[in-house]
């Protein structure tokens, strides 16, 4: 809209008009108080995206207090562009993850692949290098060819973007279920490494120091998608732009690269990417964050288009750009910089001491608001919460799966697309680049060697949200409990945790009761297994027609590995080692894979979970990797035993098992109780091993390509690994290819 | 012995080329910027992976008008050593120093997997370690790597020997005869779409890539002995 149609501030008062940009009357009253006057078109559009629970978290504030963020390794809490972690040698970890979920919904291959921009840029913004990209993707059921289409397109987004700027995409999640149809999930996570004195912030500090602009030009993409969209004003022939902004990976390697050189020069401030809400968010929290204000003469800001207004100005959200404030009189040192690159650093403003945001547009005053009230002043709700009908039913139900035939079962099991071999995706990303990637997709989780030490970083990303939806606050501590067991199974401490909290409408009360409730799950279990929560996301109204999906909390966990020969991986190694089990089955089948595949749906009780059981558990299996009797090691999740022992056998070549168990055969074999492990130890190390671990010898590697199964003398599986590898392999392919 | 390993806005495996040199060779290695003149400093030229401009267009198609491009020829009359390496080799077909061209793979997705190799030729500069027919295990990376030439080409390329690797079992991108990588007519320019600097430590899961590295120092070593 030319500034000419721009509605007058009395007008906006007047039509409620800030109530199509997504303020409440009580918040724009809110706004004429901290004004003392009535907002104009660009202050209204300010405030509304400011005060959007995307920027604000002003309805997940209270719940995200409780988690623990403080830890004797952590650097930087929450709060910053990525928590960091120190991992010794001055070395330390920059990691967060972020959503990108109605984007990909809309245009899957560009919501994708802005989600990795995006998450990129916070973890460079700090200063440190990204060394890898995880992700965790949720689609509906892979039958209907829209989901097809959405997976297909959400991967091929998110490898056209990592694989281009040279990071790795090396591990990741992606599970499938209806709820998911008309919502689907993409997080992306990236992970950095830094020198503890390369460390940067997003401030804008030094009254007088000059703010720069950086990267591609500003657009009007992501406008529409941020806040107002009138029905009148589109009739009157608007030009309306996709909601999706569209990514230039090319860009982003430049800019990283640029940014990367110029954090070693002193003439440099504070750095900080322009995320949502793009020039408004980066430059009001900047300032709010150092104490200072800031002012910009929107005439400089770099424009792809003619024409465009301060609104769209300060509400594009056109990817690659990053704001920095630099030193007065040090600006050409920066632009030189970014000159080797081909880039242009343009200075657009300075740091003033007022606490202003103000705004020059064509020599007038076109906004000026108090940064505070943007950014750490924003309002902040207390929801009502309310525990669902459905919860309350759900606890009084025991489910007993009827199972006659073991292999039919575990074969159906393998074949679930939860379960089944991801290769199909991840041969999609390059996870090879920058030769570190030591332990590759499709372990507990992807291990990287740190160049010049003798030390690894593993990660992965994990949520069941079937557990979450059954029971928010014990699927809480499991989506931890489960991340902390994959860092552990590759030979790993668990440092700490990065969340992404992807929710219904929180306006619902059932759906704070579940965000509530799934918090404190999480933050009990991260108390306990000592893996403090240093950044994250939180995406709510994930709702199709107003049903909402499972509560998925994806949490990215970072672990250190002390020592190269630590690093283990879970396929069996040897025939001739033991096979142990730590931990016992008990009959909980709530949420479990073979629910679902008989019933077709999700009820009952998620399985139970003691955390101190965990971390003891934890602890036994890194000792005993660290003292080097553990040949593999391998947790026991969806599917079970059963599921487990297959995964080992699949992952290696040419092996068998032969296994015993004792008691209920379908709780033994596909039960999915938590806290448990398969580990393969050398015989010759069968002794340490048992005074180390709390463990159930349960039989032995062989080489017969087979995994045989008895129950006393009762042979209940006998299931050939190529039989299994075939169909764990193939199922996704498989799905991707039928018409239906 | 020094090796450059030339960086293009886009490149992304040009560390990755420098550590194989560096750490694993112990040979001396510098990256060289695109718009360098010069390049008679050195005794070998790598040009690493990536995606040089963005390759939005064609890969390569616009890294071959980069000032450096005319201190490769030279380079290349001069008869030293050349390997371009999955963008390398993208950029080497773009800039005419090797014959043929790159398609999309045949799936039309991005392929990321170690694959089997047959050394077709081990009498080159660059695989003079090898064994002829031996198997050697590369990944490969990249979402344009099915070669393609004429007949004419081909039927010269068989003739000349200048096939130096194939794609040993499953062609993972569908180019022509199972084509891995090719020389020049000459012998010093190689092009190959497998990484063989992600394949020399069995950390990375293998190091059947070193011998690559190897024969190019081994080259150099008698050539200059002889020179001197």
């Amino acid at each position: 809209m030319s500034l000419l149609l721009e509605p007058s501030p009395a007008i906006i008062k007047e039509q409620k008009l800030y109530r199509e940009m997504g303020l409440t009357d009580e918040e724009f009253a809110m706004v004429e108080r901290i004004l003392g006057r009535s907002p104009n078109y660009t202050e209204t559009g300010i405030f509304s995206v400011m005060w959007s629970e995307h920027c604000s978290y002003k309805n997940s504030k209270p719940v995200l207090k409780k988690f623990p963020t403080e830890g004797k390794h952590v650097l930087q809490g929450p709060g910053e562009g990525a928590g960091i972690v120190d991992i010794g040698d001055g070395l330390a970890v920059a990691f967060k993850i972020e959503s990108h979920n109605h984007p990909s919904a809309i245009e899957p291959y560009q919501g994708a692949a802005t989600g990795v921009g995006g998450i990129i840029r916070d973890v460079f913004s700090m200063g440190a290098r990204p060394i890898a990209l995880l992700n965790s993707l949720r689609f509906g059921e892979l039958t209907s060819p829209r989901v097809k289409y959405l997976f297909e397109r959400v991967v091929a987004g998110i490898a056209g973007y990592g694989n281009c700027v040279g990071i790795p995409t090396v591990g990741g999640e992606v599970q499938f279920d209806a709820v998911y149809e008309g919502n689907p999930l993409v997080n992306a996570m990236c992970v950095g490494l830094i020198r503890h004195e390369d460390i940067q912030k997003g401030i804008a500090s030094g009254v007088g120091n000059t703010v720069m602009y950086v990267g591609a030009k500003t657009g009007r993409d992501g406008i529409h998608g941020a806040t107002f969209a009138s029905e009148e004003l589109t009739e009157q022939s608007e030009q309306k732009r996709p909601a999706v902004q569209v990514g230039d990976p090319f860009m982003e390697k430049l800019l990283l690269e640029a940014c990367l050189e110029v954090i070693h020069s002193d003439a440099l401030v504070g750095m900080q990417d322009m995320g949502a809400a793009g020039l408004t968010s980066s430059s009001a929290e900047m300032a709010s964050k150092a104490g200072s204000g800031i002012e910009l003469n929107l005439d400089l800001v770099p424009q792809r288009e003619t024409g465009m207004t301060p609104y769209e100005m300060m509400l594009s959200e056109s990817q690659e750009r990053m704001l920095l404030v630099v030193k007065k009189g040090r600006e050409q040192e920066i632009a030189d910089v970014f000159a080797k690159y081909g880039l242009e650093a343009k200075a657009i403003g300075r740091v003033t001491d007022d606490h202003m945001l103000r705004l020059y547009h064509r020599g007038e005053v076109v906004a000026e608001i108090p940064v505070d009230a943007l950014a750490k002043d924003a309002p902040v709700y207390h929801k009502p919460s309310q525990e669902p009908a459905y919860y309350r039913e759900f606890q009084t139900i025991q489910y007993t799966p009827a199972v006659d035939n073991y292999e039919e079962t575990l074969l159906a099991l393998l074949s679930q697309p939860t379960i089944a071999s991801k290769e199909w995706v991840y041969e999609q990303y390059d996870y090879m680049v920058r030769t570190n990637t030591v332990v590759a997709p499709g372990s507990d989780a992807a291990v990287l060697r740190i160049r010049g030490t003798n030390k690894a970083l593993a990660m992965t990303t994990d949520c069941n949200s079937r557990y979450v939806y059954l029971d928010p606050e014990v699927g809480g501590k499991i989506v931890i409990a489960e991340a902390a067991r994959n860092i552990v199974c590759s030979g790993a401490q668990p440092l700490a945790v990065t969340d992404c909290l992807n929710f219904g409408n929180p306006e619902k009360p059932e759906i704070f009761w579940q965000l509530e409730k799934a918090v404190e799950g999480m933050s009990e279990a991260c108390r306990v297994l000592e893996t403090p929560v240093i950044s994250g996301n939180v995406s709510l109204y994930n709702e199709t027609n107003g049903e909402a999906i499972y509560p998925t909390p994806i949490v990215g966990m970072v672990g250190i590995v002390e020592h190269m020969g630590h690093v283990t991986t879970q396929s069996f190694k040897q025939p001739g080692d033991f096979i142990y089990v730590i931990g016992e089955a008990k009959q909980e089948f709530g949420g479990s894979e073979l629910q679902k595949w008989l019933t077709g749906r999700i009820f009952g009780k998620a399985p139970t979970i003691d955390l101190h059981v965990e971390a003891k558990r934890q602890k036994q299996l890194l000792a005993a990797i660290r003292a080097g009797v553990v040949a593999s090691a391998h947790d026991v999740s969806e599917g079970g035993l059963a599921v487990a022992l297959a995964e080992c056998l699949i992952s290696a070549q040419g092996l068998g098992a032969h296994v015993t168990i004792q008691g209920d055969v379908v709780s033994e074999l596909f039960s999915e109780t938590q806290s448990r492990f398969v580990v393969s130890v050398k015989k010759e190390h069968q002794q340490t091993f048992e005074q180390l671990v709390q463990a159930a010898c349960i039989g032995e590697v062989t080489n017969d390509g087979t995994l045989h199964v008895t129950n006393g003398d009762t042979c209940i599986l006998h299931v050939p690994v190529e039989t299994m590898r075939n169909v764990w392999k193939g199922a996704i392919p498989c799905l991707l290819k039928s018409k239906d | 012995m020094k090796f450059a390993v030339v960086v293009f806005p886009g490149s992304n495996c040009d560390i990755d080329m420098y550590h194989a040199i560096s750490d694993e060779l112990g040979e001396e290695v510098e990256y060289v910027w695109h718009d360098a003149d010069c390049l008679d400093e050195f005794d070998a030229i790598l040009l690493p992976g990536g995606f040089s401009y963005g390759d939005y267009l064609r890969s390569g198609a616009i890294a071959r008008f980069s000032n450096v491009m005319k201190a490769i020829k030279k380079a290349a009359d001069d008869g030293k050593p050349i390997l371009g390496v999955c963008n390398g080799f993208q950029i080497l077909l773009e800039a005419g120093l090797l014959p043929g061209a790159m398609r999309r793979n045949n799936k039309l997705t991005f392929i990321c997997r170690p694959v089997k190799l047959r050394v077709e030729n081990n009498e080159t500069m660059f695989t003079s370690q090898y064994e002829r027919g031996e198997i050697i295990t590369i990944p490969i990376a990249h979402g344009e790597g099915n070669y393609y030439c004429d007949e004419q080409t081909l039927q010269q390329l068989i003739a000349n020997n200048q096939i130096v690797f194939r794609y040993e079992g499953e062609n993972p991108n569908g180019s022509l005869h199972n084509i891995a990588g090719i020389v020049n007519e000459k012998g010093n320019v190689l092009g190959m779409m497998p990484h063989p600097e992600r394949a020399v430590h069995e950390l990375l899961g293998g190091a059947d890539g070193l011998k690559l590295f190897q024969s190019i120092v081994t080259y150099w070593r008698d050539a200059h002995v002889v020179t001197t």
